[in-house]
């Protein structure tokens, strides 16, 4: 009995705490007024409600430690762990199935494209952070830097999507080597910071450049893709995709040509990352990100290996940008800030840095939750940040946390990283 | 030289602020090696706290009464939540992998930032000019030189806390521990150092630092929102670095050179491109010192 005593003894100092905190916020309202008659009004309910949660939270907490996890539980995740083997076929077939279900709504399936989009992103973030261990907080800069070219270049010069992909690929990873050469010495935390600080200047200079981008109030009316020409018009007629195929034109056929391409870009992103991770390069990266005065005294050159990791993870943010600037056909620099670099970053160590299947499963999770709380709103990014810091917590190691290695001597095994 | 002294003087109430904020930064960088994201936003808990009490004391017609009870009330609370932040969201991650504090941060900025927001709304909030009038210093032209009583009290008070804090962290066992700690862990535990109490410390005084910062950006600009803290963190831990992250004056010194690079440069150039100068500063200063300018090089072994 003793033992609750203290339970419930240590759960009311929490309370005294958290109502020492919320104090402030939650029990009292600022009024709308200037400066010079601000009111304040009292919210002593809410105050009461929320000490009581946080009372009865870490009440329950302090029974629940004094446990044991559940066998079952234990062997869920033993499962989980192990079921890459399937779950990956699985969500692939599923993923290209989807569009084609009878009966599924376009909102689905567009929600598809967003979180295929943040699997690209994450895919190749992953290049940078998983495999060469650089860590990256400005990568939006370079989904931005895909996302305006195509923007540009397709309005100033008429070019298509199609034609604009690669150039936009090309030029991000152009900004990657250019923003690369500056942090080579860097590691760690200055690292962290400088690419931050490259993210912000490249949002600066697109939201104060007005003359190029637009300015704050963007670009609009950006070309959507064609299918070897056929453009998806609502209007029907020659020249596009309904009138080709005499089909009665529907907003559905262009989201789920967009979710293709955007699934092929991903998928592509997943392959290259695959391959290169077998070939001297992919080595080169793991080497680095495992020690980096060991790999230099191995031999290997810092320089490329820094810069083609940041060149690739740029490239595919440069794919997915332009891909993203077609699919919405405005852009704004409200769209490439940090919260962005942020969310793909925590997609990558969500999911477990350096594995494909967990990136997947945590853009999922982080996309497609918030998506479906849309009636949320006000409290969505609430959540957000509560569910980055508890599933960190509960799981530091991300979902998927076993890596497979990359040389096998013998009889495959399991590492844990 | 007028302009030029007036820039002066701006910049360095700036960086004041930024070099408190940027202590805590480095402090915490320092004894357990992550960059603490939630920061800024603890700076802007502070001024939030600030002017909910300069609202409840409405009555009071003393300003400096108000303003005390305001910077001392917010940094005892700001304490307060810098301590159940590191207990919530970074002691359990403590040993686990390099990047899982950094994403714990990183929500727990989020985190704060629409706690703020989703229950105190998301308006601007002002309030009046608390300390107004000064002395004007020189007149060239009609171009006249002020420094504001506003702008001696936000020196004066960083330099006393500061002052206090040096003594703190140089001359009491617990800066010793502190010391100790950040030196190396593990042995300052084996010698009877109380590791966690003594990291606990660190973040609530640090988080007060923050707060008193808060405090004396809410009353020389009289505008906050929840979203201050983002750019103001990004700056302050833009100073830490460049001063050279773990070292204490250098935190303050690259508050300073933050703060003046940003008055020079909206004095003389584009307003628009202040942050992208700080920035382009950090990048260069970095590319030759890749510790920053009192940042100490340590050795590395395999």
């Amino acid at each position: 009995m003793t033992a609750v005593a203290a339970n419930l003894k240590d759960s009311a100092a929490v309370a005294f705490i958290a109502l020492l905190l919320f104090g402030p916020f939650l029990g009292v309202q600022l009024g709308d007024g200037n400066a010079g008659n601000l009111t304040l009004s009292t919210r002593p309910a809410l105050l009461g409600v929320a000490v009581a949660l946080t009372f009865a939270a870490r009440f329950l907490m302090l029974l629940w430690q004094g446990r044991r996890p559940p066998a079952v539980l234990t062997r869920l995740t033993a499962w989980v762990q192990q079921s890459g083997k399937f779950v990956a076929p699985a969500l692939l077939i599923f993923a290209v199935a989807l569009p084609l279900i009878p009966g599924v709504e376009n909102a689905y399936i567009d929600l598809g494209v967003l979180i295929m989009t943040y699997v690209m992103l994450g895919w190749g973030l992953n290049i940078v952070v998983g495999l060469a261990g650089l860590l990256d907080l400005g990568y939006v800069a370079f989904y931005a830097v895909g996302a305006y070219s195509f923007a540009l270049i397709s309005q100033n010069f008429n070019l298509s999507f199609w034609e604009c992909l690669p150039i936009s690929g090309l030029l991000a990873a152009c900004w990657g080597i250019f923003l690369g050469f500056p942090v080579l010495r860097l590691r760690g935390d200055y690292l962290a910071i400088v690419t931050l600080a490259f993210g912000e200047i490249i949002r600066l200079v697109i939201t104060n450049w007005v003359a190029l981008t637009g300015g704050p109030n963007g670009i609009d009316g950006i070309a959507h893709p064609t299918l070897f020409g056929l453009n998806f018009s609502m209007a029907g007629g020659p020249g596009t995709f309904a009138g080709f195929f005499n089909i009665t034109p529907e907003p559905g056929q262009r989201i789920t040509y967009l979710y293709y391409i955007i699934l092929i870009l991903a998928l592509l992103t997943n392959w290259v990352t695959l391959r290169l991770r077998k070939q001297p390069l992919g080595r080169a990266w793991e080497a680095l990100r495992e020690n980096e005065i060991a790999c230099r005294s191995l031999g290997i050159n810092l320089r490329n290996t820094k810069l083609t990791a940041f060149a690739i993870g740029a490239m595919f943010a440069g794919f997915a940008g332009c891909f993203f600037s077609t699919r919405e056909g405005f852009i704004s620099p409200d769209s490439f800030t940090f919260i962005e670099s942020a969310t793909v970053l925590a997609i990558v160590v969500l999911g477990g840095a350096g594995s494909q299947l967990g990136i997947v499963l945590a853009a999922m999770v982080m996309i497609g939750v918030p998506a479906m709380l849309q009636s949320l709103q006000i409290y969505r990014m609430l959540i957000f940040g509560i569910a980055l810091v508890v599933i960190m917590v509960v799981r530091p190691r991300g979902f998927i946390s076993t890596r497979k290695p990359t040389v096998l001597l013998g009889k495959p095994k399991v590492v844990l990283t | 030289m007028a302009y030029a002294l007036q820039q002066l003087i701006n910049g360095i109430t700036l960086g004041m602020i930024y070099g408190l904020i940027a202590v805590g930064y480095t402090m915490v960088y320092g004894i357990i090696g992550m960059i603490n994201f939630a920061h800024g936003d603890v700076f802007m808990i502070g001024a939030f706290i600030g002017i909910i009490v300069l609202t409840a004391l409405a009555g009071v017609t003393s300003v400096p009464l108000g303003l005390l009870a305001a910077l001392l009330l917010s940094a005892a609370l700001c304490g307060l939540y810098g301590f159940s932040i590191e207990r919530v969201a970074y002691r359990p991650l403590r040993g686990s992998f390099r990047l899982a504090p950094l994403i714990s941060a990183i929500g727990m900025s989020i985190l704060l930032e629409n706690y703020v927001q989703t229950s105190q709304g998301a308006l601007e909030r002002a309030v009046p000019d608390l300390i107004p009038g000064g002395i004007t210093l020189m007149n060239e032209n009609g171009f006249v030189v002020q420094l504001s009583w506003m702008q001696m009290a936000i020196v004066v008070v960083t330099l006393v806390v500061l002052g206090v804090f040096t003594y703190l962290v140089t001359r009491t066992p617990l800066g010793r521990a502190m010391r100790a700690v950040e030196q190396d862990p593990k042995m300052a535990a084996l010698l009877g150092v109380d590791t966690n109490r003594t990291i606990s410390y660190t973040f609530v005084i640090g988080s007060a630092l923050a707060a008193v910062a808060g405090i004396m950006f809410l009353v020389y600009y009289g505008v906050i929102d929840f979203y201050i803290g983002f750019n103001a963190g990004i700056k302050a831990f833009t100073a830490a670095v460049l001063g050279g992250i773990g070292s204490l004056p250098g935190a303050v010194l690259g508050g300073l050179l933050i703060g003046l690079i940003e008055a020079f440069w909206s004095g003389y150039a584009t307003v628009a491109y202040k942050d992208v100068a700080v920035y382009s500063v950090l990048a260069i200063v970095l590319m030759f010192m890749p510790t920053g300018l009192l940042g100490r090089n340590e050795v590395e072994k395999v």
